[in-house]
Formats: structure tokens, C-alpha cells, sequence
């Protein structure tokens, strides 16, 4: 009898539980890491380093996170993701915020339940061939075969521009980068497709990079960002300024190198604010004042991860275009920090 | 009575009589189970309800809005078609290479297992080689092999294998001439499904002439003339009903006649090959349940070695065989779904991968998914469990 009631208690108090939760931040800081989901490796944007280290642009986003959090950088588990994986990852809280050159949709937004913090990212869907074939424009790519990621805004897109040009193609899905650029080079198909910034990731690792081209039509535009669940506006307002503190850092000229200096001794009331030695920014969204100072400290501004990662220097060669500052020709745009 | 199983008389609480406890411990699973199911139920909506995520099965009959490698049988296109349609594709893609395995694989299976009998010591241990070697490494390994490392190294497009004037291999498939029916072409697939009813009712009639007189009758032969001759004569009299397409190059490869892609037959070689492997053992361990006593009463009856095989040995190692044999049809079914890994458009591929994420709707398109895999390994084991019952034991 005992064991019986003893059932039934347990029973009526697991249906009374509702499905509470605390915010995200708390769950955070009790566990004490960011689990951040990124891709399973994309040269430049997130890809394990020789020793085994998570680097990339992408990465210094889940850092950038961190330090703002932890005033620690490397207080962050990063769980790789497939394109198809990414977003049920996210959904089932499996990871606390997905940094993996995703693009920002309605869909996406609304239907999907999540809520894009911002562009970190200005990119564009294009097309990769092998020199030898000959072809100069994306218009004379009737009848190839494609291969792509599946689960990705690139498979809707080919399909849209094929159709708008009135051509045919086959298309052969895979679930990561690797497989497609490992189908691609063994001439499985024709064509490689994905972003323009993934094709220059991948081509940089290939053995003969110079026997492929980049075709110069850009089909789609392609705002990439970092995400997180809708409905914990808390949460989403860190990720959102944790890139806008970023973005504001190199408008402001605030960089690793000099910002302790500038800490010390700025006379600019909007780099003191950001900084945190005036104002109350940090505090709001219930961090601390210098949440913008460990960013660029520990991390460094948007421009200082953009040149590491995938500027001019690196493998994958990219030149910043529509990512410069609003004010150096390019788009990236931070509403003010005040 | 076995109430006073605890030698306790009337007065005892009710509570105390065995069968009361085991209504009332059945009641309360089944509402226990029943308030699980519930609390689960309304937890997920709930929380779905809460992150603003869409739920129901509305997104089926929205455009798909992307690309399907291989598509049979269907029309497909991107901007018309719905996630619906993108579902039936994937279903009849898994089927038909799940179908095609499991052809494949019971051929293998039975060669091979028949061959690791052989008294011969060569032929003995290449099938001993086989079976260990490819039951020992995983599934998903071998179907990379064969994707990248066997088809893969094929010669490119422009430097095809010619093999007679039509027929191409190359790393991207095996083109041949089509045949593109024209009108009046149903008269063919009409004559060849009335040979194989002629075959059957040949094949009635010759057993009960068997039992009968003891003549024989060439079956197998009479059936296999039918199923040439009538469709010949039919397409014949009609004046050929259609076209044939032959494959020739493009810009971008092979263009024109059928195409088996290297993704199919990846898939297709690697799960036959894979299940093949296992079918062998079951084989062999069913021919060797058989006792000796068998062949050796069939010996002593005349009936020549090979007859005493087919009629003797198989029916008796078949009621040992095909319980296995199911399950690893089963098994082939479900590894089916490894398609993802080399691009193949199966159903776990098109619609639990790119419609899920295109739409969001984890729940709903991972449930329909696992319903269809349930459905047809259920029919596979009823039709396998019906065949088993028709050749069961029976005793007289």
C-alpha cells in the first residue's frame, strides 16, 4: 500500500510541475560556460586549430559572449552542427546560441520560433567551378550537376535562380561542407555552391586552389548572424550588443591593443560609455559595466576578428566590401551605445 | 480456490486477495501511462506555443522551393510542388532501394552461404573472407568506400568506359538508352503481366499432372518463352509503341537515355553487400540444421545431388532461415536511411533533412518519418511471417 501512494504522489507532483524555466543567462552562469553551437568546420568561421582549439570568426563570437558573461573568453563549449541539426539544436536548448554563418530569413525568425541578433556577416550565394570547364557566368551552367549542403537557404535559392533562368539542374545533398567539397573535387559534379565566403573557405583548402573560379554572379543576399530562442529578451539583448560592442569598438577605433589606455584616459564621452567608465550600459542588461571593455580586451573589435579570421593575409582572402563601416563604403552599421 | 494462497480466512481486507491487487496494480500503470503520455503531450505544446514555434501539418501542402537530386516516377518541381510531394519521393526513393537491396542481398546471401559449404578449400575461404570481412566493419564506413573510393575513381565524364555503342560508365553513374513510350505502349506491360499469369496457372497445372502420372513439365522454360514472346508479339502488332532515347554528351556530361546515379548505386551496392554478408551465415547455419540423414535418405532414393538440394535440404533449412531473413530485411530498410552520408535523396535525406529544416517542424515531419519506417517493416515481417506459416512443418 505504502508503495502505492507512494506512486501516486509522485505522479500528481510530476503533472503538477509545469515546464518552468529560468532565464537563460542564470542557467549560464549557474552551469558557468556558453554551450555555442557552430559549424562542424568551416575554414576561417569555425574550425578546430592543430591543437584541437575551436578558431574562426564564429568562434570569436561565442568568446566575445563569454567575456562579456565571465570576463573569461574561454569559458565556452562549442557543439558542431550540421546545417540540417542547427536549428533543433537550438530549439531543444541543446546549445545557448547558434554562431554558424546563418542566414537571417523571415521564416527563420518567425516561424522557426527564433530571434537574429544582428549581421555579422554580409554575404551572397555563389557558384564554384573548375577552370578547365570554361565557364565565365553563372548563366551558362544549364543541365550541371550541383552539389550543396542540404538544409540551407543555398538549396531554395539554386532552385529560385535556376528556374528564373529558365535552366535545368541535378542537385546531390550532403550534410557537411567536407562531403561536398570532398564530392566536388572527385568531379562528382560540376559545381560547388554555397556562399561566396564558404566557397573562399573552401577553396583555400583545397590542394590546387588555383584551378577554380568563383563565378562573379552573387544570386542571393545572404545577412549572416548569430541567433538565439525567441521569447528570452534578456538573453537576446546580450548576444545582440555583445556584437554591436564589437561593431562599435572598431567604429570607435577601440581596439585590444589600445583599450586599456583608452580606459584610462579618454577624453570621449561615447568611448567612456562603452568602455564602461561612464554610464551604467553593462549593468542593464545585467552584466557588468565592462562587459564592452572584456569584449575588445580579451577578444578584440569586429575588424581585429575579420582580419585574423578571413581578411587579406589569410587563407581565405576576403576583402571586407559590404563589411567595412558604414562610413569606409561598406554596410555594417551599429545603432549608438548610450 | 486460490485466494487463500497465504492461508488467510474471510475478514481479511480485499486489498489482500491477489487478484484485487493485480486489477488494481494494472489500473494504476495504465493511468499512470496515460497521465505520462498526457503531461508529455501538453508540455510540448505548450513549449511550443511559448517559442512561438508553428505546429500541425499545414506545411505540407507549401512549396517545397528546392531541388531533388533523383526523382522517379513523379513530376517535381521546385516552385510547384509541396512538401508533401518532396515526402512521397523520398518514401518511393527508400523503396526502391531498399526493394532493389533486398533483392540483391538474398542473391548474395544465398551464393555465398551456399559456398562456404563447398568442400572445395579456395572456394570455401573466400566466402569465409567475405562474410568476416564485411560483417566487421560499420555500415556507413563501407557505403563511403564504395561512394568515394570505388565510384569515385571511376574514369571523369569526357573519359567514359564505352561499352557497346550506348552504354557509359563513368564516376557520375551508368548511362543507357531509355525507352520513352508512345501510345498504345500499355499494350506491353499488359502482355507481360498476362504471361506471368499463364506462367502461374502452367505451373498449377504441371504439379497436379506431377502428382498424377509422374511426368514432368519444363516450367521455368515455357515461363520465361512466354514472358519474351507475348510482349514481343504485342509491341510487334502495335508497331513498336515508343522511342528510345540514347545517351550522348553535353556541355556537362551525359545527357539523354537513364542515368544510375553513383549515389544510388552506392547505396544500393553497399547495403546489398553489407546484408549480404549476414544472410550467407543464416543460410549456412539453416542448410546445416538439416540433418544428414536428410541427404543421405535423398541419396538413397536416386534423386541426383542437386535435386536432393532443392527439394530435399532447402524446404526444411528455409523454416530455419527465413525468421533471421527477416530481420535482416528489416535491418536493410532501416540502414537505408545511411543515404544522407553519400547525397542519396531518400526519405530521411529530402524530407527529414532539408523539409524539416526548411520548415521547422521537427515534431511533426520526424513522427511521419518513423511512421512510414514502421509501416513498412511491419508489412515486410507480415508478409515474411505469411510466407513462413505457407512453408512451416506440417504435421501429420
Amino acid at each position: 500500500m505504502k508503495k502505492a501512494i507512494f506512486i501516486a504522489v509522485a505522479a500528481s507532483a510530476t503533472l503538477l510541475a509545469t515546464a518552468a524555466t529560468a532565464g537563460t543567462l542564470d542557467d549560464v552562469k549557474a552551469k558557468g560556460f556558453i554551450q555555442c553551437g557552430v559549424t562542424t568546420g568551416l575554414a576561417g568561421f569555425a574550425a578546430p586549430n592543430n591543437d584541437g582549439k575551436w578558431e574562426g570568426f564564429d568562434v570569436d563570437f561565442c568568446r566575445s559572449m563569454a567575456a562579456a558573461i565571465f570576463a573569461d573568453p574561454d569559458k565556452v563549449k562549442y557543439t558542431p552542427t550540421t546545417a540540417k541539426e542547427r536549428f533543433t539544436a537550438l530549439q531543444s536548448g541543446e546549445i545557448d546560441v547558434l554562431a554558424r554563418n546563418t542566414t537571417w530569413t523571415f521564416s527563420r525568425d518567425v516561424n522557426l520560433g527564433f530571434e537574429f541578433v544582428g549581421v555579422n556577416y554580409y554575404d551572397g550565394q555563389g557558384f564554384m567551378v573548375k577552370k578547365a570547364l570554361g565557364v565565365k557566368s553563372a548563366l551558362e551552367l544549364d543541365g550541371a550537376r550541383v552539389c550543396l549542403q542540404s538544409g540551407t537557404t543555398t538549396e531554395l535559392n539554386l532552385a529560385d535562380y535556376f528556374t528564373a533562368n529558365g535552366m535545368k539542374y541535378d542537385s546531390v545533398l550532403f550534410d557537411t561542407a567536407d562531403e561536398v567539397r570532398e564530392a566536388y573535387m572527385q568531379d562528382t559534379c560540376d559545381v560547388y555552391t554555397t556562399d561566396q565566403s564558404g566557397l573562399y573557405a573552401q577553396r583555400s583548402v583545397i590542394a590546387d586552389p588555383e584551378a577554380h573560379i568563383v563565378l562573379p554572379e552573387i544570386i542571393s543576399k545572404e545577412p549572416l548572424g548569430p541567433l538565439v530562442r525567441h521569447g528570452d529578451n534578456q538573453w537576446g539583448d546580450i548576444a545582440r550588443w555583445t556584437l554591436n560592442a564589437m561593431i562599435a569598438g572598431e567604429e570607435h577605433n577601440i581596439s585590444s591593443a589600445n583599450v586599456d589606455d583608452l580606459k584610462a584616459n579618454t577624453k570621449n564621452p561615447g568611448i567612456a560609455r562603452i568602455l564602461g567608465t561612464s554610464g551604467d550600459l553593462g549593468e542593464q542588461l545585467g552584466l557588468s559595466k565592462e562587459f564592452a571593455y572584456n569584449i575588445i580586451k580579451m577578444v578584440g573589435n569586429y575588424g581585429e576578428s575579420f582580419s585574423k579570421n578571413l581578411g587579406e593575409g589569410t587563407p581565405l582572402n576576403i576583402a571586407r566590401g559590404l563589411n567595412a563601416q558604414w562610413n569606409k563604403g561598406g554596410i555594417l552599421y551599429t545603432p549608438p551605445m548610450r | 480456490m486460490t485466494t487463500d494462497v497465504q492461508g488467510l480466512g474471510a475478514g481479511d481486507s480485499k486489498l489482500r486477495d491477489p487478484r484485487v491487487r493485480a486489477i488494481i496494480y494494472q489500473i494504476l500503470v495504465i493511468v499512470l501511462f496515460v497521465a505520462f503520455v498526457a503531461y508529455v503531450g501538453s508540455n510540448t505544446a505548450e513549449n511550443l506555443e511559448k517559442r512561438g514555434i508553428a505546429s500541425g501539418l499545414g506545411f505540407l501542402q507549401q512549396p517545397s522551393g528546392f531541388g531533388i537530386g533523383i526523382v522517379l516516377i513523379m513530376d517535381y518541381s521546385s516552385q510547384t510542388s509541396t512538401h508533401f510531394d518532396v515526402l512521397l519521393i523520398g518514401i518511393i526513393n527508400t523503396l526502391a532501394v531498399s526493394i532493389s537491396g533486398i533483392f540483391l542481398a538474398t542473391i548474395i546471401g544465398f551464393i555465398f552461404g551456399v559456398l562456404r559449404l563447398s568442400k572445395n578449400w579456395v572456394v570455401n575461404k573466400i566466402s569465409a573472407v567475405y562474410i568476416e570481412v564485411v560483417r566487421n566493419i560499420p555500415l556507413l564506413v563501407q557505403l563511403l568506400f564504395w561512394y568515394f573510393a570505388v565510384l569515385g575513381v571511376l574514369p571523369l565524364v569526357k573519359e567514359s568506359l564505352q561499352i557497346g555503342d550506348n552504354f557509359y560508365v563513368n564516376n557520375r553513374g551508368i548511362n543507357f538508352p531509355s525507352i520513352i513510350p508512345s501510345e498504345g505502349f500499355w499494350v506491353i506491360p499488359v502482355a507481360l503481366i498476362l504471361a506471368i499469369v499463364i506462367g502461374v496457372f502452367i505451373s498449377k497445372w504441371a504439379k497436379k499432372r506431377q502428382d498424377l502420372t509422374g511426368q514432368t513439365f519444363p516450367v521455368f522454360w515455357t515461363t520465361v518463352g512466354l514472358i519474351i514472346v507475348l510482349p514481343t508479339i504485342a509491341a510487334l502488332i502495335m508497331g513498336l509503341p515508343y522511342t528510345i532515347d540514347y545517351p550522348n554528351f553535353g556541355r556537362f556530361g551525359i545527357k539523354g537515355g537513364w542515368v544510375l546515379e553513383p549515389e544510388f548505386l552506392a547505396l544500393w551496392i553497399g547495403l546489398s553487400v553489407y546484408t549480404g554478408a549476414f544472410i550467407a551465415e543464416i543460410v549456412r547455419s539453416g542448410i546445416n540444421s538439416v540433418s544428414h540423414g536428410q541427404t543421405e535418405a535423398a541419396n538413397s532414393l536416386g534423386i541426383r545431388a542437386g535435386l536432393a538440394m532443392r527439394l530435399v535440404v532447402l524446404p526444411q533449412a528455409l523454416r530455419v532461415i527465413v525468421p533471421p531473413l527477416t530481420s535482416q530485411y528489416l535491418n536493410l530498410v532501416k540502414n537505408s536511411s545511411l543515404a544522407t552520408a553519400i547525397g542519396y535523396a531518400d526519405i530521411t535525406a529530402i524530407f527529414a533533412g532539408t523539409s524539416l529544416n526548411q520548415t521547422g517542424q521537427a515534431i511533426e515531419v520526424i513522427g511521419i518519418t518513423m511512421l512510414f519506417y514502421l509501416s513498412i517493416s511491419l508489412i515486410i515481417s507480415m508478409f515474411m511471417n505469411w510466407y513462413n506459416k505457407r512453408i512451416a512443418l506440417v504435421e501429420r
